[in-house]
Parts: structure tokens; sequence; C-alpha cells
């Protein structure tokens, strides 16, 4: 492997990845893999354009609920700093009809399926659990226990195919997102065991950012990532998540395979978490700053910028436009998070079982005249 | 159309009438479908319903669990199969934090109507992981509901109702009752059967109640028949439904009676009796002639097969247990 970066590829860990715009903001046409399996992008100026401001955008919300979480807003906030790539190129690879499963770190895919980012808001001021109609928006709920969803992504996937809905370029496909801990985990194994004996409509996208909290690779395998499909019997693929081309391009070649009726693919998105694992977390513990450094050299926002430079898609006048409506969206996601409501505390008794339960109503009774028994005391 | 059958056919037939009656509803577990089952509750229906409705899966329980809240949420019915009591953990994760949480969290928008059918209870002389009794485990867990039979018609009617409920149900079956036979009336209209959430009197007496369910109903009904010819009157509990409880026939039967017995085989610490006797003792306190006793299973690991004769709880066990209470 070339150490010189600023040959395409040049920055990828042994064994490759597929990359189609380098760091410096260099246009690789076509990567085809050591499988004969060829991807490239074939966007207009304009979808170049959106692909940056989506970028910008969902970096500046995430700053933005940080700075929450700092001022005691949020109870806790897990950034997606560094991972923006990953995220918006794989969302913007989904079609209208596909179903994402996330873990608690994709808000970005969440922006791009259309969806307002106050959403998941709830979960982190503690208000609610992060409640929503995953139907509704094509977007599961976010899932905490590390790996779960893949499990939920498989049987729904499942049912995909039992439904009739794939087999041409109007079937569903689901993606399952997961870090590189989850790889670990039992379920998840299960998952890629049920997927590929049912030949189910899946993508696996994990985001390797390179740390489970502290915990770095290594501790959770010894061969890349993506090789483990190989075991399970469907196609691996490592790609540079900080490439938003590359991550696109693959993604949705690996989605049209499963609609298709090809079953599953593990895409191993290589980036890094440039911030903590939460709000809670203190990354100087068990990383280096010139690590961190050297990750920041490869940013996904700044290479798409000198792409769109470069190639005189966009000029200041742009890029300052894009920065202030992202903005404004920053500061009106700040105002309506401040605005949330507190729940009544009556309402924890609320939604326990679809059909109800008298041992529940009546504790939710005797809480009610209990509470009431404080109307008109000082306390 | 009633007919004499056993207690697994019970199943068997409930299950079939739910396939039938639900093009959603499908049957996932290990040597479900041409096995037709370890116990052969789903004998046949892979066969008649096909591999898409019940479905041989891999060989692991976490992956039932966890695929069938993924076809919940795309709006199937799983029903799925935990071979035996004791393997029902690798699936404990998804039963506890995903299934019974699902509808809390998403603010009611996700309804995960599964059911996870489990034989459980000893008595068939197995080896260790196949004669526990963890249903103290799920009951402790809102946000599932836990239910158990303890005779062929009841088999037929709760595993439909369950079924049809939209809430997560965790239904336990009594394994070494899988083929006693009882009378069963296969063309039970549902929407008039005897609720699934509620106990009933199995037997009317008027010295002491008994309370039991699943495989030790019947324990139970052979000790008040004992008990009948020493000239004392038992009234049997049988519970149907362990969470929630349906504790007011219980009540209702101590205040006549004045005196509780609780028996269960699961062990005895933080066992299901322990709920139900503090909660006699929180509404039935002045009626009570004597302490609420119980008789359970002890506080050991499952024994060995050849121990477990006096490891279960037995008519003489739970005899002696009135004795005591009349001793008061």
């Amino acid at each position: 492997m070339a150490n010189d970066e600023s040959q395409p590829g040049a920055d990828a860990p042994a064994g490759g990845f597929v990359q189609l715009l380098t760091p410096d903001g260099e246009r690789v046409d076509s990567v085809t893999t050591a499988e004969g399996v060829t991807y490239s992008v074939d966007f207009t100026d304009d979808e170049y354009r959106g692909l940056y401001r989506d970028l910008v955008t969902v970096r500046r919300l995430d700053t933005e609920a940080t700075a929450l979480q700092r001022q005691g807003e949020l109870g806790i906030w897990a950034s997606l700093l560094g991972q923006e790539a990953a995220q918006v190129g794989s969302g913007r690879a989904l079609r209208p009809q596909d179903m994402a499963f996330p873990t608690y770190r994709e808000h970005g895919v969440l922006y791009t399926r259309g969806i307002d980012p106050i959403m998941p808001f709830g979960l982190f001021r503690g208000v609610d659990q992060g409640g929503w109609d995953p139907n509704e928006f094509k977007f599961n709920l976010y899932t905490i226990v590390i790996g779960s969803q893949t499990l939920h992504a498989t049987g729904y996937a499942m049912g995909v195919t039992m439904d009739g809905k794939t087999g041409g370029p109007d079937g569903e496909a689901v993606i399952a997102y997961f870090g590189d801990g989850a790889t670990s985990q039992g379920e998840v194994n299960e998952a890629f065991v049920w997927s590929g004996v049912f030949n189910a409509p899946i993508v696996f996208f994990c985001q390797n950012n390179q740390y489970a909290i502290s915990e770095p690779l290594e501790r959770q395998t010894r061969i890349p990532l993506h090789r483990r499909a190989d075991g399970y019997g469907f196609p691996g693929v490592r790609i540079d998540g900080n490439d938003v081309l590359a991550t696109y391009a693959v993604t949705r070649a690996a989605l049209d395979n499963a609609r298709h009726g090809q079953g599953p693919t593990l895409i191993e998105a290589y980036t890094y978490r440039m911030g903590a694992h939460t709000s809670s977390d203190d990354p100087t513990r068990y990383r280096i700053a010139s690590e961190v450094e050297s990750w920041k050299a490869k940013d996904p926002i700044s290479r798409l910028k000198a792409f769109l430079t470069k190639q005189q898609l966009a000029d200041d006048t742009f890029f300052t436009e894009v920065d202030e409506s992202a903005r404004t969206l920053a500061l009106d996601l700040r105002e309506r998070v401040l605005a949330m409501p507190d729940p009544q505390p009556v309402t924890l008794f609320d939604n326990v079982y679809p059909t109800g339960s008298p041992e529940v109503d009546a504790q939710r009774r005797q809480f009610a005249e209990y509470q009431a028994s404080f109307e008109g005391s000082a306390h | 159309m009633a007919e004499t059958i056993t207690l697994g056919k019970a199943l068997n037939h409930g299950l079939r009438r739910a396939l039938e009656n639900d093009s959603k509803v499908v049957i996932m577990g290990e040597d479900v479908g041409k096995l037709g089952g370890v116990f052969r509750i789903t004998d046949g229906l892979q066969k008649d319903f096909g591999e898409d409705r019940v479905i041989d899966t891999p060989l692991a329980e976490a992956g039932i669990v966890g695929t069938a809240v993924g076809l919940a949420i795309r709006g199937y019915r799983p029903v799925c199969e935990i071979q035996f009591d004791g393997f029902v953990f690798p699936a404990y994760n998804q039963i506890v934090a995903q299934v019974a949480k699902m509808y809390y969290r998403s603010l009611g928008n996700v309804r995960i109507p599964i059911v996870i059918r489990i034989p459980y209870g000893g008595g068939i002389g197995a080896v260790e992981h196949h004669s526990e009794s963890p249903e103290a485990y799920f009951a402790h867990t809102p946000g599932l509901k836990v239910v158990t039979c303890s005779n062929p018609a009841d088999a037929y009617a709760m595993i439909q109702q369950s079924i049809a409920s939209d809430d997560p149900i965790v239904f336990f079956e009594p394994k070494r009752r899988y083929w006693e036979k009882g009378e069963v009336d296969l063309g039970l209209d549902l929407a008039g059967a005897y609720p699934l959430h509620a106990s009933r009197i199995a037997r009317p007496g008027t010295d002491a109640t008994v309370i039991a369910y699943g495989p030790m109903v019947r324990v139970a009904l052979d000790a008040a028949s004992a008990a009948e010819e020493d000239g004392r009157s038992l009234e049997v509990v049988d519970l149907r439904t362990l969470s929630p409880l349906d504790l007011a026939p219980v009540f209702e039967s101590i205040r006549r009676t004045g005196r509780a017995v609780i028996v269960h085989e699961a062990p005895g610490n933080a066992g299901l009796g322990a709920e139900i006797a503090a909660r006699i003792t929180e509404e039935c306190f002045y009626s009570l002639e004597a302490p609420v006793l119980r008789v359970t299973g002890f506080d050991v690991p499952y024994p060995a097969a050849r121990l477990e004769e006096e490891y279960l709880p037995d008519l003489d066990r739970l005899l002696d247990a009135v004795d005591r209470s009349f001793g008061w």
C-alpha cells in the first residue's frame, strides 16, 4: 500500500476500500473490486451540491445538540461528528419504500429520510423514550441495546419477502445500522445467519468508527469486519465511510441487489468518531491527539467542498448560504427543544399494554389520588 | 363438536384454527415444521400451511424472538416456540428489553402481538434445562402478559385468545400434562369464551383455598379429592393468568374459607407465591385464620431426574400444608 496520500485510496486501511472521492477532493471515476464489481456515481451538479448541503446541515444540527447537552438541556447526546458521509451517503441511497433500522446515532440518516430532526430529541431530553411510528417514517425506533435491531431488521426483511415485495426495481429493501462494537454481539451474528438462510432483502451497514466507547477495533476482531460476511455466505464490501460518493454508490447497489431478491450484503463503512461516544464520555483517556488530527485530514465535508470548488460547481456565495441556512435550522431546533413540555406525571402509566391491564390501571388511580393529596399544600 | 383429546392435541387444533383465521399468523421455532415440534404440538401444520407460515428456524432463540419482533413491525402475528423452558434464556434479552418495552417506548405506535410458547415444568424424567419453571422472570417484567393452561379445553381457547390479542404474551404449557385428556369444544366461539386474563374456580369448597396454576392444578384437584375423604372441603383456584394476576376470585374465596395455600413448581424465593401471599395479606387480613402458606419447588437448581419426585410439590406435601394451616 502506497504511503503517498495524494494517490486515490492511499489512505485506505490494509486490504483497501472503495473510494470515489479522495481526502483532497479528487474524484475517482470508478472503482472495480477484486470480485469484479464496479462502483461509480453519476450525479448532476445540483445533486453534488445537495449532498454538500446535507453534510453541513447534519453536522450543524449535531453541533447544536452537543451545545444543548452542555447547557443542561439534554440529558445525553450521541454525536455523529465525523460520520456525516457514512450516514448521508447511505441514507440518500435509500429509496422511499425502503425501511431503516437505526441505532441511537443515526441522526443523519433520519434527516435524509425527510424527517423533522427534532423527532429523536424527546429521547435525549428525557421527556419520552423516542416514540414514533416506524412504518409512517420508514425509520424504526432508535435502539439502545447494541445490535438488537439487526434481528428486528432481519425479521422485517423476511416479512418483505413473505409479502412478495422483492424481485424488481419497485421491490423493498431494508437497511440495518450498527457499529464495530456490535459485530461482537451474538444477536448480530444471528442476524447474519438468518439473513443468509432466508435470503433476506437487507443491507447490514456497519459504521466502523474505530471505537466501541473506549475499546479499539482490535478488541472486536482480528480480521477486517467486512470479511465476516464470507462466513455467512453473502458479499462484504468495505468503503471509505468519509466519502459520501462511495458510500452512496455501494449502498445503492447493495440495496438494489436486495430489492431484486439477491439477498443480503454487509457494508463496512470505514470512518472515525471525531467526538466522544456520548456526552458522558472522555475520549482523551483512550486515544491520542495525533490520531484525531490524522482523521481530521480525511474530513468528509472538506473533501466535498474541495471537489466542488475545484470543479467550479460552487462558490463562496453558495457555501455561505448553506452555512447560514444550516444555522437557521439549528437555531429553530434549539428553540423547539427548549419548548418541549415535560410530560404529565400520570402519563408514566400510558402505553404499557395495547389492551390495558387492570393492575396498571389500579396503580394509576392510586398514584393520581396520592398526587392529588398534595394539592393546596406548600409542598 | 366436543371431542375428548389431549392437551397437546388441543393446542395443535388451536394453532391450526389461528392459522386458518388470520393469514398474518406465522409459527416459528426449532423443529416445528417437518417434525411437528419435539412434542408434536405443531404436527401437520407445515404440511397444510406451507414453509412460509410454519417456519423451521436456525437454532438460535434470540433470533427466533428478535426476527419475530421485526415481523410484528411488518404486520405479522408470530407465534414463537421455545423448545424447552431452559432454552429461553438466549432469547431473554429480546423478550425483556425489546418485546416487553416496544409499545411503551413507541408511545403506543408499535404493537408486538407475539406469542412465545414455552413448554415448562418437570415430571418427565428429563435432563437438566428441560424441567424448569421460569414464569416469575416474565411475570416480573412490565409490558409482558403471562398465561398458563391446565387442561385441554383451556389450552384450545387460551392459545387462540393469546394469538388474537395485541399484547405480547408468554404462554406457558405444562409439558407433563400434554398427554392428559379432556373434553374440548372444537367449535368454540372465541367471542363467547371465558376471558383469557381471568382466573377460575376449578373446584368449589368451603374450608380452605388452594391456589394453583398450570401443571399443579391437577395436583391440587387430586389433593381436594383426597381431603374430601378426610372431611375437608378444599376450594381450588386455577389462576390461568400470571400477569396480570386476577386475584378477585382468590380474595372472595379466602373471605369465605379463611385459609390459603399456594402451590407452584418454581422455587419459592421471590416466586409468584410470594406476590400472591403479599396481596392476600393486604386484601384479606381480617379474614385469615392462618398465615398464607406456600408449597413450592425448593430453592435449589432443578435436580437430576431421579430426585424430581422429591423436589416437585405433590399431593402429600400439599395436604401437609393444609394440615399446618388448620393447625394454626
